[in-house]
């Protein structure tokens, strides 16, 4: 920063950057949330209508007294947090160097509905792990970028931030800050983004770390969206992960058909409603914790506000949303098998997560597997949820291709 | 009305009528002022749902000049009751006729309609010679509100699928002293009529329907499984089959109604969230429908296209009532096929609209229903076809019930 400083930084330039909600939106926040019109209750004595009325009231209660989003937000700015723009959008991200210079650098990817709130619990023990039980050799400088129309980072104006976008502009990122070599983890849209990224294969990658792996069969889809008893030709942990596929898309798959479809549509009740909101994403924290549809097992109410809260203090229901139609553009489903057939690839299957993929499938997908494990316990907000063993599983899941970065260095 | 005089038992029609309360319509306005929007979406179409310039027209007339106490006045110049049938309330409006031997007919709306989008047609139906017809075309009209929607009550447990209404409306033509009588419906109604075909009470003559359920089973279960038409389809069977394949991928609202009505609590605290999630509904020419955008710009008619106030009416309708989740429910309740033939053998009545989710072809119309007394093609309409086009509708079930009386 030695030039003149009457120059604005380029928009290229890695602006350090700090959240500071005006009070007065906080305020609005809490008045809203005061203000709700509840519809009655479901009719059913279990969630299968969506989110039950005496479960989300309380959760309401709190956020519309109690609840202090300044304290998520001290949490957030005890990050070195960055903007920069990249592709023509700012792309914000949270950037922490291990004391060990030499930790691998490691890319993480949220999903939807997360935020990179959802792996502040992991920072510590992957970027410190000395401190939390590991060795120097396991460290990582970590990057968590906020994915295009989610949080801080800017909305897409326009079309074309998909999957495969996202992944270039996160290798630009890396690219930018130095980091010639590094590794690509996630869950949910980001597990996705980690896959399209090793498709790209990009000089910088080593491989990537999944937790929501993309593996499942294109025969075996096609039955599955027909809804069709599973294959005989099946084995029985096939048959598990088919029934789950099946259920999900006949029982859970109504958020992504309609965001799939019409984001705009859900957008007016999500931009104008906190407790639509809410509902929305508690829905999923229900559905996809490791809790059997009680979240509050396994994340505090608070922790769940925050989470609700980053999305609606930067009105994002709808640019967030927009990623599945963008992915509907883009062509295939969250599951399809992707076909990775050299770059490694490591894997770490949770029981709770959407569907619980079988190695024999994860075998044929990705030809390099260099860690596959099926942990015991966790959901599909792995890091949010089970951060110590998750943090194992980044470090052991990497491992193989820190030998790698040696060798090709 | 003999009926009438049984006010002290729970199955008494009690008169009817409805006042919205002054401090629920400041509240809906200020609601409505106090929007916080969304970005707009990032193409010049609607291919990414309602488009926000056109739904901050609308909700820039809605929280201004728009009237909720016309449409309430409308509503309570007709006779409106409320009885309760199966443990549930039901509204219902019942107009009869200056001619006595008038066809009892009882009309079933559908999502995200109401029966506002009936009224239009009370006038022509049983006053049938001030408006073109002759006595002989004279209906008495009963218009029920389905549980879970407008005046009638919600359901507190499940069960209130189209089966059990259709046994209900059944019930209600009963109680209204009707021993012969005809039922008609589009949208969820016309699956209350192919289940009251089904069902087929005594009093039953037959069905009028303009969202018949024609598709032959092997091309429903190919339908389903995404893959191309079956081979020896006819050109209109082939472009029934293109229009399906279109509906089917524009079913996105009525998937996540079918999973999860009761997590859209975003419909019962913003009525804008409520506007939008009602307009979303598609036809054949559009999602939204064509009809309804077309209708959000349209001030006024005087040949009865619908109009933006009409659209308002409707959304306000649910929103005073607070029923956006509960008629979500129907689509949780009902498990069966969509546009599957039913099985249905008694006469049956179809008119296609042509801009209703698909022209059902006549060849799979007959195939459907062995009982079938009347089949046209109109050339104007689409899937709130009394709504937009009340002056055809009327004539289509004076000539398709002709035969019955």
């Amino acid at each position: 920063m030695a030039l003149s400083t009457e120059q604005p930084p380029a928009a290229t330039a890695l602006r350090p950057f700090h959240i500071e909600v005006p009070q007065e939106e906080i305020d609005e926040m809490r008045r809203r949330v005061q203000a709700v019109r509840w519809p009655d209750a479901e009719t059913v004595s279990d969630r299968s209508q969506g989110v039950q009325l005496a479960k989300l009231r309380p959760l309401v209660e709190r956020w519309g007294d109690g609840y202090d989003w300044r304290a998520c937000e001290a949490k957030l700015n005890a990050l070195p947090q960055f903007i920069t723009e990249i592709d023509g959008l700012d792309i914000q991200f949270a950037h922490i160097r291990s004391p060990h210079e030499d930790a691998l650098p490691l890319l993480m990817t949220h999903g939807w509905p997360g935020s990179i709130l959802e792996l502040l619990k992991v920072v510590d023990p992957l970027t410190n792990p000395t401190a939390h039980g590991g060795a120097a050799e396991d460290a990582f400088h970590l990057v968590l970028p906020t994915l295009p129309g989610y949080g801080f980072s800017a909305k897409p104006t326009a079309t074309g931030w998909n999957p495969a976008r996202t992944a270039s502009a996160f290798d630009a990122l890396m690219g930018r800050l130095g980091y010639e070599h590094y590794v690509s983890q996630g869950g949910d849209w980001g597990a996705i983004i980690s896959e399209v990224l090793a498709l790209q294969a990009p000089a910088g990658l080593l491989g990537i770390h999944i937790n929501m792996p993309g593996t499942v069969p294109p025969e075996v889809l096609r039955h599955v969206r027909n809804f069709d008893p599973a294959p005989s030709e099946l084995s029985e942990r096939e048959k598990e992960a088919y029934d789950r596929l099946v259920h999900f898309y006949r029982d859970g798959y109504g958020y992504a058909a309609m965001m799939n479809q019409s984001p705009q549509t859900i957008a007016y009740a999500l931009a104008d409603s906190p407790v639509a909101m809410a509902a929305y994403y508690y829905d999923k924290f229900a559905e996809w914790t490791d809790s059997g549809g009680e979240p509050e097992k396994v994340l505090t109410p608070d922790e769940m506000l925050d989470a609700i809260s980053l999305y609606w203090l930067t009105n994002t229901g709808d640019s967030s949303s927009r990623l599945y139609w963008e992915g509907t553009q883009a062509g295939g489903g969250p599951f399809d098998a992707f076909d990775i057939p050299e770059l490694p690839v490591a894997v770490t299957v949770f029981p709770a997560e959407i569907y619980r993929a079988p190695r024999s499938w994860g075998e044929r997908a990705f030809g390099n597997l260099v860690h596959w494990n099926e942990v015991d316990r966790g959901g599909h907000f792995a890091a949010w949820e089970q951060p110590e063993l998750f943090a194992e599983e980044v470090r052991a899941g990497f491992a193989p291709m820190r030998h790698r970065e040696e060798t090709s260095a | 009305m003999s009926t009438v005089a049984r006010t002290n038992t729970a199955a008494a029609v009690r008169p009817f009528s409805f006042e919205a309360r002054d401090e629920d319509l400041e509240d809906l306005r200020r609601r409505i002022r106090a929007m916080r929007w969304p970005e707009a979406e990032t193409v010049p179409d609607d291919s990414q749902g309602v488009r926000l310039a056109p739904l901050q027209a609308l909700a820039e007339h809605w929280a201004t000049e728009y009237d909720w106490r016309a449409c309430e006045a409308r509503l309570n110049a007709l006779p409106q009751f409320m009885t309760e049938i199966d443990g549930l309330d039901i509204h219902f409006i019942h107009v009869r006729s200056e001619h006595e031997d008038a066809l009892p007919l009882v009309i079933a709306h559908g999502w995200p309609g109401s029966i506002l989008e009936q009224v239009k047609l009370i006038e022509g139906l049983v006053d049938p010679t001030a408006h073109g017809g002759s006595a002989a075309d004279a209906f008495h009209v009963v218009i029920p509100s389905m549980p879970g929607y407008g005046f009638s009550g919600k359901p507190a447990s499940t069960g209130w699928g189209p089966e059990r209404m259709a046994r209900a409306w059944a019930e209600l033509m009963e109680r209204l002293g009707y021993a012969r009588y005809v039922a008609q419906g589009g949208d969820w109604g016309a699956f209350v009529v192919d289940q009251m075909g089904l069902q087929a009470p005594e009093g039953l003559l037959a069905i009028h329907t303009n969202m018949p359920a024609t598709v032959p089973a092997e091309v429903d279960q190919a339908l389903q499984a995404g893959k191309p038409a079956p081979p020896g389809l006819a050109p209109d069977e082939q472009r029934a089959y293109a229009q399906l394949e279109r509906t089917f991928k524009q079913v996105g609202y009525a998937l996540y109604m079918a999973a999860r009505p009761q997590t859209l609590y975003g419909i019962a605290d913003s009525p804008v969230g409520l506007a939008a999630w009602l307009i979303d509904h598609n036809d054949a020419d559009g999602q939204p429908a064509a009809a309804v955008t077309a209708a959000m710009e349209r001030t006024s008619s005087t040949t009865g296209e619908l109009t933006r106030d009409e659209i308002l009416d409707n959304i306000t309708l649910y929103w005073l009532t607070n029923t956006g989740v509960s008629s979500s429910r129907l689509y949780w309740e009902y498990k069966g096929g969509f546009f599957n033939a039913k099985g249905v053998t008694v006469p049956v009545a179809v008119t296609v609209f042509p801009s209703e989710q698909y022209q059902a072809p006549r060849s799979w119309t007959e195939a459907a229903y062995p009982g079938l007394i009347y089949y046209h093609a109109v050339d104007k309409g689409g899937h709130f076809a009394a709504w937009e086009q009340p002056n055809l509708f009327v004539a289509e079930l004076r000539a398709a019930f002709e035969s019955v009386r």
